[in-house]
């Protein structure tokens, strides 16, 4: 068979790979069909590393010893880590290991562009090559950093709160301009404007790439933990860019198209999670430059006084009641109390109360995550309750139980004038009544009080939501 | 602009507007494993690494592919199973059995 022919073979294969992957994508539109589409894009996957390995033997030549021994190590030792720490790692670690994934992700895509680089650097790369090179690269490198600290500050390796960088303005500016000018000095060479060698040219792509990793470190070491979620999907798309841009390097069009696919579908990711916050990237990106005390427009709550009260009068009211709404939070997600949660549900199940979870689009630390967590514990899927399906039923709910979450739950949100003013919130007070588990008065990330502290109706326990629910289980079984 | 280079762009247009399409139409309680299967997707990155793995032909080249060829098949394998492992979660549960009186293969938390 032709040279041509089997490029004819692998090129279709690569295109039924990308078509894999869209549908893949597609089938994730429900639960019910999820996990098919997850096997599908796998299966695509499978399919174009596959024809690759084909069209890299058919070469004239084939390939050399080493080149076996690169593929085949490489990904034994990557292929063999990634599954490892994927069956292995606890479901509340996955947000940072999806991180960590995403990390390595966007170094292999500017590793591949850096490579393509530097054996095009005695020739001269060409304008288009060039371009696409830099922008893999310092987005790849961008990305890599990026992701890096993002799962360390998820992980808890580095502070969740949001880091300033002294000058962090000028570093940023600083770092804008030595990129700009390493790339324009690349574009000069390319177009033979500036007389460049082999290895100055390298050089500068060097330095464009050191800038780039410390630019994804001074970009996210200033966003709260609790933002994270937003910058993750955000790097997430950075991602897909960058192996897209490695397409376009190499003149391969399954990295061209999985790339794009990748970069879109992050990006109206990352929107949909910070409309649900009422905020824009930008202004969660920019925020982490300045908004950190910046937020010093505290509304002055209506300073009404806090009502504490105490787990036994909670498991009387929660034993006693009809109906019940949990309200999880990001609390909830970082004290790992989901197993808790669960059995308090069920033991008030017993009991023949009706308890139900309201679910808020960015409740713990990712969009959806609470699903995961909740789901990991063994909570059945039809409790879980999505906020517009769950809102009009916090008017009959007898007690309304938030654990962890605060923002999401400000009645300050329904009027103008406040910073959560027009995020969708859950009508937690609505509810008869509301016990609220909270280690302290602490503010959301918002900074704000919230008003639903403040409401004569809501009772506040102070405590861990782990060491809350686990008074709460045993003075329950004491009713 | 070579027309291969058109072609390609014109590629990637169309791409980002499928991506667009297919994307808005995913309910939240999926975004986070959606997010890991977008996650896994660019893993095809792979694909990169061993193509520069068979051109490479001195060290520096070498190293740069097997560290390529390493990241990509961590972002590939573990992303597709992580992703796996939290949409078995969804799974439907039996409708007779009450919460927890069955097991969740693959839960491995405490």
């Amino acid at each position: 068979m032709s040279i041509e022919w089997i490029y004819t073979f692998v090129y279709l294969a690569w295109l039924a790979g990308a078509a894999c992957f869209v549908l893949g994508l597609h089938q994730m539109n429900s639960p019910a069909t999820a996990r098919n589409g997850n096997r599908l894009s796998a299966a695509g996957m499978t399919v174009a590393v596959g024809a690759t390995l084909v069209w890299l033997v058919a070469q004239p030549g084939g390939l050399s010893p080493t080149a076996w021994a690169i593929i085949v190590v490489g990904f034994a030792i990557g292929g063999g880590a990634g599954l490892y720490t994927a069956r292995t790692v606890k479901m509340t670690a996955m947000p940072q290991l999806v991180s960590l994934f995403n990390a390595v992700g966007g170094g292999a895509a500017a590793l591949v562009a850096i490579d393509d680089f530097i054996r095009l650097s005695d020739q001269g790369a060409d304008l288009s090559t060039t371009i696409f090179v830099v922008l893999g690269a310092v987005i790849g490198s961008v990305t890599f950093s990026g992701s890096l600290i993002a799962g360390g500050k998820l992980q808890g390796l580095i502070a969740g709160k949001p880091i300033m960088i002294p000058g962090g303005r000028i570093v940023t500016i600083a770092i804008a301009v030595v990129a700009a000018l390493g790339t324009i000095g690349l574009i000069l060479g390319a177009l033979g404007t500036l007389t460049l060698t082999g290895s100055a040219s390298v050089a500068i792509l060097a330095i464009v790439v050191a800038v780039g990793l410390v630019f994804g470190v001074t970009m996210v070491l200033p966003i709260g933990g609790a933002d994270m979620p937003v910058v993750i999907s955000l790097l997430n798309s950075f991602t897909g860019t960058a192996a897209a841009m490695a397409g376009f390097v190499l003149g391969n069009p399954v990295l061209i198209i999985s790339g794009a696919l990748v970069g879109a579908s992050g990006g109206i990711l990352t929107k949909l999670m910070a409309d649900a916050m009422n905020r824009s990237v930008i202004n969660i990106i920019a925020g982490g430059f300045g908004g950190a005390e910046g937020t010093q427009t505290v509304i002055g709550g209506p300073g009404g006084s806090v009502r504490e009260i105490s787990a036994d009068d909670v498991a009387i009211q929660l034993a006693y009641a009809q109906h019940v709404i949990i309200v999880p939070g990001y609390g909830l997600a970082v004290a790992q109390a989901q197993h808790q949660v669960r059995e308090l549900a069920e033991l008030l199940e017993t009991r023949g109360v009706d308890v139900k979870y309201a679910i808020h689009p960015v409740a713990g630390r990712m969009p959806g995550h609470m699903n995961v967590l909740l789901a990991e514990a063994n909570v059945p899927y039809p409790q879980l309750k999505e906020m517009d399906e769950i809102n009009p039923e916090f008017d009959r709910c007898d007690v309304a139980l938030v654990i962890g979450a605060n923002d999401v739950t400000n009645p300050a949100a329904r009027r103008p004038g406040s910073p959560v003013s027009g995020m969708p919130i859950l009508d937690v007070d609505h509810a008869k009544s509301i016990v609220v588990i909270k280690r302290s008065m602490g503010r959301g990330y918002a900074g704000i009080d919230n008003e639903l502290y403040a409401d004569p109706k809501t009772g506040m326990l102070f405590a861990d939501a782990k060491d809350g629910l686990a008074a709460l289980v045993s003075a329950v079984k004491a009713v | 602009m070579s027309n291969e280079l058109l072609t390609s762009l014109a590629i990637f247009v169309l791409a980002i507007l499928v991506g667009f399409e297919v994307i808005s139409k995913v309910p939240a309680t999926l975004h986070t494993p959606l997010m890991s299967g977008a996650n896994s997707i660019h893993g095809i990155v792979l694909v990169g690494a061993m193509i520069i793995a068979a051109e490479a032909d001195n060290p520096i080249s070498y190293a740069l592919a097997f560290v390529a060829m390493v990241f990509g098949a961590m972002n590939v394998v573990g992303g597709y199973v992580v992703t796996d492992r939290m949409l078995q979660m969804f799974r439907k549960k039996p409708a007779a059995a009450k919460a927890g009186s069955e097991d969740a293969p693959g839960a491995s938390g405490s």
